[in-house]
């Protein structure tokens, strides 16, 4: 499996600040990557060096197989990119800066272009002044969907949009997956997330805490159980079991967290005590981002 | 930004908070304010000073600016002098010239407080508390106002004191209220016709130029001719009919403050019938396809609003030029002030010549001021971060960059070049000879250009180097202009004069032109620019 984008021990300081903390991150080519992490993280900070509009102080990043920082011209012609805020020129309108953001690019797929402002339901003759928020990041969409190219770098792009909206940019960016291209999801939305992307990062004060597919963060992370058993159970019996933790007993009822490869033996010896009624619900995506957060900020201070 | 239409309600008068934008305003203008109007106070005090050093007594006085007095060129640009007393000397330079500049500080601080403000998105955000609808308009016009109010004060108090008439003291005190409280009007109603802040700019500014057009031809119109009745319909004219330290009339700010109140209402009627965001004048729908291939042709595409209004200002800026032309030989009617303006031009050049070599430097100023506006575009197209939609295409830095000098360098030839020509045809029809006419004029603003390209090469680097600091290209160019006005008069050294590129502009038509300085200049701008762009090239964006 090739990368699409690998940054190692990426470091980034402005002023007294240190927005990147030695970062790594990798991006399978062909898949859609999550980039979580809470504001100020770093997130925007990683995809302008990718852009090349920053310099790194340390550490490598490669973008598609070259440099970010000396190969503009050549990467960009690959690549499209969408901010978190879109800043249009007031008196063009969205259609001309769709036109020419795709042309810069190297070309408009007209055939693209139409399906696009069709389903993002996108008024090209207004003046870039006159669009709301949420229309200004349709301009921005179209264009970079406008374009034949084989990675999107999105930075939090559907901010400001309705959720019809959010669905039809999620079926545009499988669409997009299918036909071959990988896409940098940097989002809050974890709902997004969680339906759109193949892997995940999750990073915290400049640096990667924790990357991989959904169902590896969901092992990494703790299950919660619980049960209401026909037979008394002794809380020593459960504590004392691997990967089990928070156990609490009140008669018939019993709550646990158990991580996700003890969960077999932790029902087997529940089971034993004859199980009238279990739910288990597996950490959503929320829950794991919270925990990273605790975990790391209980870590670093 | 959909503007939702909500009516004010009935019960209040839309003030509600006025007194914190106020405040709010007050303190983001706490240093622009007091420094500009120390500044104009000192200008006018230190020159007046400095004329009473320069000359013993009155005869001197009267000589030595004798061909000041004389030249309709200087006429144009400071007005007509208001009597032949050394304060009305010693002030001859800063009444209009103040006047104008007091006039900008009126029009930045209503701008900046009303349209900008309101195009940012920040007025919302603040309507949205507890903020009466005509509360920000009401707090940006009383701020203008004290601006204004505060300049004058200070003025008159500093020229009394360096011994300056106090009668006439006052009354160029009520020069500068006149223009002043004029701009702070013209800049309200402004702010509410367009919906950008480039309009409203374009609005007031495209005002300011008109006003000094409009007396500039009245005030050097012929004694009986029906043309000086011009410079009534001016507020600058206003300004200039005061006549300090001559006629001191002070009635005529009843003129200033009728057209302020009648301005400022009428601003607060437009403001009442638009939405939050929108101008009274309607943003139309444009294309939904575009041509612009390159960097390039969308710089060109941004600039081309700018360049139009730029191009008609210079074509009318040469109708004036050319039709006052022909009164330049009238205007000189002995034949000692004839031989000193010649030595004043130092070559053997023609009054008419020298007039327009004089004119021409004024015009190359105004063509630097298109030149920074033209390249500080590119701090704008950063901050608002545009610049990053477009540098995550493949468009380069350098070649983005290269493409906003272009713009400029091309820009200020056109502006100068059309203003040229337009003088050369009017001029030329006058005296009978239009091709030699114009052919001498195009040789003599070509050759202002070159200190042209050393402002913008200075507006480059900062941008490139210092991107925060780029509007200290401007500070730039103000300096570079009073260097030339006041350096003789306030005995700077000659270094220091000869900072400004200005000063080694040769004297055309007329005057001899050595290589030298002009291929000087043009290497020096060559080198900023290039430090500017190497600087761009490494450094952070955003």
């Amino acid at each position: 499996m090739t990368s699409a984008i690998q940054v190692h021990d990426l470091r980034k300081t402005f002023g007294h600040t240190v927005a990147l903390d030695g970062l790594d991150l990798d991006v399978a080519t062909g898949e859609i990557h999550g980039f979580l992490g809470p504001n100020g993280a770093g997130k925007s900070t990683t995809i302008r060096i990718l852009l090349g509009l920053l310099r790194a102080d340390g550490g490598s990043a490669t973008l598609l197989g070259g440099d970010p920082w000396h190969e503009v011209e050549t990467l960009h012609r690959r690549l499209a990119y969408v901010p978190g805020d879109v800043a249009l020129w007031p008196n063009l309108t969205g259609g001309e800066v769709i036109d020419i953001l795709a042309r810069l690019r190297g070309g408009v797929d007209e055939k693209r272009r139409a399906s696009m402002l069709e389903r993002f339901d996108l008024d090209p003759t207004k003046k870039g002044r006159s669009y709301s928020k949420g229309n200004r990041q349709k301009v921005a969409l179209v264009a970079a969907l406008s374009s034949d190219v084989e990675l999107l770098l999105l930075d939090e792009p559907t901010s400001g949009l309705d959720p019809l909206m959010e669905a039809v940019f999620r079926d545009v960016v499988h669409e997009f997956r299918q036909g071959g291209g990988t896409v940098l999801l940097s989002s809050h939305i974890l709902s997004e997330v969680e339906q759109v992307c193949d892997r995940v990062s999750i990073i915290r004060a400049g640096v990667n805490v924790e990357s991989g597919t959904l169902t590896d963060l969901r092992h990494l992370s703790r299950t919660t159980v619980r049960a209401t058993l026909a037979r008394p159970v002794d809380p020593a019996l459960l504590t004392g079991l691997p990967g089990v933790g928070d156990v609490v007993v009140s008669g018939d009822r019993v709550t646990c967290t158990v991580g996700g490869d003890d969960l077999g033996r932790l029902l087997e010896v529940l089971g034993t005590h004859g199980i009238t009624a279990l739910t288990s619900a597996p950490p959503t995506l929320e829950e794991l981002f919270m925990d990273q957060y605790r975990t790391t900020s209980t870590a670093t201070s | 930004m959909t503007a939702l239409a909500v009516p004010a309600r009935k019960a209040g008068v839309g003030l509600t908070g006025t007194t914190s934008l106020l405040r709010l305003a007050a303190r983001r203008d706490r240093v622009l304010v007091p420094v500009s109007a120390f500044g104009l106070a000192a200008f006018v005090a230190l020159s007046a000073k400095a004329t009473f050093a320069l000359f013993p007594d009155l005869a001197s006085a009267q000589q030595g600016m004798a061909s000041t007095l004389a030249n309709p060129a200087l006429v144009a640009m400071y007005g007509p002098i208001s009597s032949l007393s050394i304060d009305s000397i010693a002030t001859l330079k800063s009444v209009l010239l103040g006047g104008v500049f007091l006039a900008l500080l009126a029009y930045v601080v209503v701008r900046r407080h009303t349209r900008t403000e309101e195009e940012a998105g920040r007025l919302e955000l603040l309507g949205a508390g507890v903020v009466g609808r005509r509360a920000a308009l009401t707090a940006a016009v009383l701020l203008g106002t004290a601006a204004v109010l505060l300049t004058v004060v200070l003025t008159v108090v500093w020229s009394i004191a360096v011994g300056l008439d106090p009668a006439g003291s006052v009354a160029l005190g009520v020069s500068w209220l006149v223009m002043g409280l004029s701009w702070v009007g013209v800049t309200a109603v402004a702010a509410q016709l367009t919906s950008s802040t480039r309009g409203t700019a374009a609005w007031s500014l495209g005002a300011l130029a008109v006003a000094f057009l409009v007396r500039a031809v009245g005030d050097t119109a012929g004694g009986d001719s029906p043309a000086r009745f011009l410079s009534w319909l001016s507020p600058l004219g206003w300004g200039v009919k005061v006549s300090p330290y001559g006629e001191n009339r002070y009635w005529v700010a009843v003129l200033g403050l009728a057209l302020y109140a009648a301005l400022v209402a009428a601003a607060f009627v437009l403001l009442d019938r638009r939405d939050l965001g929108s101008g009274v004048l309607p943003s139309r729908a444009g294309h939904d396809r575009s041509p612009v291939r390159t960097a390039g042709a969308l710089t060109r595409r941004l600039a081309r609003g700018t360049l139009v209004g730029w191009v008609v200002a210079y074509a009318v800026l040469g109708v004036v030029l050319g039709s006052i032309a022909g009164s330049v030989e009238t205007f000189v009617d002995s034949p000692e002030v004839a031989d000193m303006l010649r030595a004043m031009g130092g070559d053997a050049g023609s009054i008419t010549d020298i007039y327009f070599s004089t004119e021409l430097h004024f015009a190359a100023i105004g063509a630097s001021a298109l030149a920074i506006a033209l390249v500080t575009r590119m701090h704008t197209e950063e901050t608002t971060t545009r610049l990053e939609s477009l540098l995550a295409t493949p468009v380069r830095r350098t070649g983005w960059a290269l493409g906003h000098i272009v713009i400029a360098v091309v820009a200020s030839a056109v502006v100068m070049l059309v203003s040229v020509v337009v003088a050369g045809l009017v001029h030329g029809a006058d005296v009978g000879d239009v091709g030699g006419t114009v052919g001498r004029l195009v040789g003599a603003a070509l050759s202002t250009l070159p200190a042209v390209w050393v402002v913008l090469a200075v507006a480059v680097l900062l941008y490139g180097a210092l991107p925060r600091f780029t509007g200290l290209a401007w500070a730039a160019l103000i300096v570079f202009l009073l260097l030339g006005e006041f350096g003789d008069l306030l005995d700077l050294p000659g270094w220091l004069v000869d900072l400004s590129p200005f000063t080694h502009l040769p004297a055309l038509p007329g005057g001899t032109v050595g290589a030298a300085p002009l291929v000087g200049l043009t290497l020096v701008a060559a080198a900023l620019s290039a430090a500017g762009v190497a600087a761009l090239r490494r450094r952070d964006i955003g």
